[in-house]
């Protein structure tokens, strides 16, 4: 892996818009059962404006900004070798349905462990007006020859 | 909140199967075929089709999310996959989480996750940071 990425920081991937119905499907998904994520008056209710997203939700947003990375073409990641090593989300607020989203990937650090790579993306989420909202972290694993 | 560290504040189990692995597929646009075809895991060295990593930490965390109600939100949320969760054809994979107090702080707590399949723990480093509305 070419270790000149890090600090790379990559243009911002297309806004996303954040549906109800998404949230739902993805509420399901993941066992989620909470009022909160399926039914808007329960969220307005508890002061959302619309359904919560489940805690995971930011990994769809952050997925194409992953994609950017693994095509990059001096990145020397082979996409079939990567496994997922560690994610964290850091939010300043839950997403809800109806948020507009717009991420930014930035590379933040790469090691060396035997054979192995280890990358560390961070995707800083923000709202439409600017905000953020969520900092999705993932450390990818890169398998080396055996 | 009225919690003190080392309380067991959670415990759920779930029974995935199949089924859930490409509903997950299909919610989040993770639609590697590790995740549902025998063929392709075996021929990638792997002991049988797996659940997403981050299935398992996405259900891991409801737990949690269903206890904390509307009194607060998840606003840090941490996990290392340490094991895969293998999902039989058949019998599908049973996954317990335990959500525990491991810090807590003025209007804030830490909730530490013991997620296990097949007597193993799944996930290392399995933290959810709650702050209180």
């Amino acid at each position: 892996m070419n270790p000149e990425l890090v600090g790379r920081v990559f243009p911002p991937v297309a806004p996303y818009l954040v549906a109800r119905e998404k949230v739902r499907e993805f509420a399901r998904a993941v066992f989620a059962t909470s009022p909160l994520n399926h039914d808007p008056s329960a969220a307005m209710s508890a002061g959302y404006a619309d359904v919560v997203a489940p805690p995971t939700f930011p990994v769809v947003v952050q997925e194409a900004t992953l994609a950017q990375l693994l095509a990059e073409p001096d990145a020397g990641i082979d996409f079939t070798r990567v496994v997922h090593g560690d994610q964290r989300f850091t939010y300043s607020r839950p997403v809800v349905a109806g948020d507009e989203l717009t991420a930014t990937l930035a590379v933040t650090s790469i090691k060396s462990l035997g054979a192995h790579s280890m990358v560390t993306a961070e995707s800083t989420i923000v709202d439409a007006t600017g905000a953020h909202v969520v900092t999705a972290i993932s450390t990818l694993v890169v398998r080396g020859d055996e | 909140m009225s919690i003190q560290v080392g309380d067991i504040v959670a415990e759920a189990t779930y029974a995935l199967t199949r089924d859930s692995l490409v509903r997950y597929a299909g919610a989040s646009g993770d639609f590697n075929p590790i995740h549902y075809r025998d063929d392709v895991a075996v021929s990638v060295g792997l002991p049988g089709v797996l659940a997403h990593g981050m299935l398992t930490m996405g259900f891991a965390v409801q737990p949690v999310v269903d206890w904390l109600g509307d009194r607060g939100w998840v606003s840090d949320y941490q996990v290392r996959f340490t094991r895969p969760v293998v999902v039989d054809a058949t019998t599908g994979a049973s996954v317990t989480v335990l959500a525990k107090v491991g810090a807590v702080e003025d209007g804030a707590a830490r909730i530490d996750l013991t997620v296990s399949f097949d007597e193993s723990t799944v996930l290392g480093k399995a933290q959810v940071r709650v702050t209180l509305r």
